[in-house]
C-alpha cells in the first residue's frame, strides 16, 4: 500500500487484482476537502482531468441511496459521463459510492477517505472492481485505443 | 484478446516474483533456467509463476519440449498501461487543478475573515 507523504503528487497502487488505490496529500484541512469532492459548485472547478474539459453538468444528491451524475465536455462538443450511487457519507473522513461510465463500463465502488494530519489532508480513494465480467466489459470499451506504451511505463504505474 | 485479459492481467502482475520475471523478459527471451537463476526458488515454482502469467497471455513459450524458452507478449500489458495512463493523467490533472482550487478556497476564507 502506497501512502503520499508529499504535497503535489499522485500515487496509484494496485493492492489486489481488483482493486485500485490513488492517493494524494493536499495541503487544507479536511472538512475542506471533503466538500470540495461533494458540493458541485466545487466539483466542477477541479475534477475535470486533462486541459480543456469543462463539467456542464455536476448533480449531487448527498444522502445514502442519492444519485450523482456528472458530464464533462471539451471545446470541439466530446462528450463524456458518468454517473452513481451514494452508499454512505460520514463527513469529513468517509465517502462511499457507486461510479458507472454507462454502456459497458463495470460499476466500481469507490471508497474515499480523508485523513488529516497538521492541517493537510491525505485523500484516498479506492476503487473496487465488483466483479470479474464488469472489468472485461471496461477493457472492451474506453481502453483499447492501441497505443503502443512501454512496458517501462507500466513498471513505472505499478511501482 | 480474451475477454478477461485485464483482470487476468492484473491478477498475474500482483505478484512482485512475476513482475520481476516480466521485467527479466522485456530484455529478451529465456529460459526457465535462466529465469530461476535470480531468485531463490526452484525451477518448479518458477513454473507455476510461468504458467500464470502465459494463462493471462503475458508471456509466451517455446515449443522445444527440452527448453520451451518464454518470451514477452506486450499486447496486455499495453491494455493496462494504457487504461492505467488515461486513468493517472484524469487524477494527475484533477489533483493538480484541487491544489490550486484549495489555496484559492482558503485564501478567500483568510481574506473574508479579515475584512470583518
Amino acid at each position: 500500500m502506497t501512502t503520499a507523504d508529499r504535497v503535489g503528487a499522485t500515487t496509484f497502487a494496485t493492492p489486489s487484482e481488483l482493486e485500485i488505490v490513488v492517493t494524494r496529500l493536499v495541503d487544507a484541512p479536511r472538512a475542506l476537502v471533503f466538500d470540495c469532492w461533494t458540493k458541485p459548485e466545487h466539483v466542477a472547478k477541479w475534477m475535470l482531468g486533462p486541459e480543456g474539459w469543462s463539467m456542464p453538468v455536476c448533480e449531487i444528491d448527498l444522502r445514502p441511496g442519492g444519485a450523482w451524475h456528472f458530464v464533462w465536455r471539451q471545446a470541439d462538443g466530446t462528450e463524456m459521463a458518468m454517473h452513481g450511487e451514494y452508499r454512505e457519507i460520514s463527513p469529513p473522513e468517509r465517502l462511499v459510492s457507486t461510479e458507472s461510465w454507462g454502456g459497458d463500463w463495470p460499476e466500481t465502488l469507490n471508497t474515499l477517505v480523508l485523513s488529516e494530519e497538521d492541517g493537510r489532508t491525505t485523500i484516498t480513494n479506492t476503487i473496487l472492481f465488483p466483479t470479474k465480467g464488469a472489468r472485461d466489459a471496461a477493457i472492451e470499451t474506453g481502453m483499447k485505443q492501441g497505443m503502443n506504451l512501454s512496458f517501462d511505463r507500466l513498471a513505472a504505474y505499478l511501482a | 484478446m480474451a475477454t478477461d485479459t485485464l483482470s487476468l492481467t492484473l491478477s498475474a502482475l500482483a505478484d512482485p516474483t512475476r513482475r520481476a520475471i516480466l521485467e527479466r523478459l522485456a530484455n529478451g527471451a529465456a529460459t526457465v533456467k535462466e529465469l530461476s537463476a535470480p531468485f531463490a526458488m526452484s525451477g518448479p515454482a518458477v513454473s507455476k509463476h510461468l504458467r500464470v502469467l502465459e494463462r493471462a497471455g503475458l508471456i509466451a513459450r517455446g515449443r522445444e519440449a527440452q527448453w520451451r524458452p518464454c518470451r514477452l507478449e506486450a499486447a496486455p500489458l499495453e491494455e493496462v498501461a494504457e487504461w492505467a495512463e488515461r486513468y493517472r493523467r484524469f487524477w494527475d490533472a484533477s489533483y493538480e487543478r484541487l491544489d490550486d482550487y484549495l489555496s484559492h478556497l482558503q485564501h478567500k476564507e483568510n481574506d473574508d475573515d479579515d475584512s470583518r
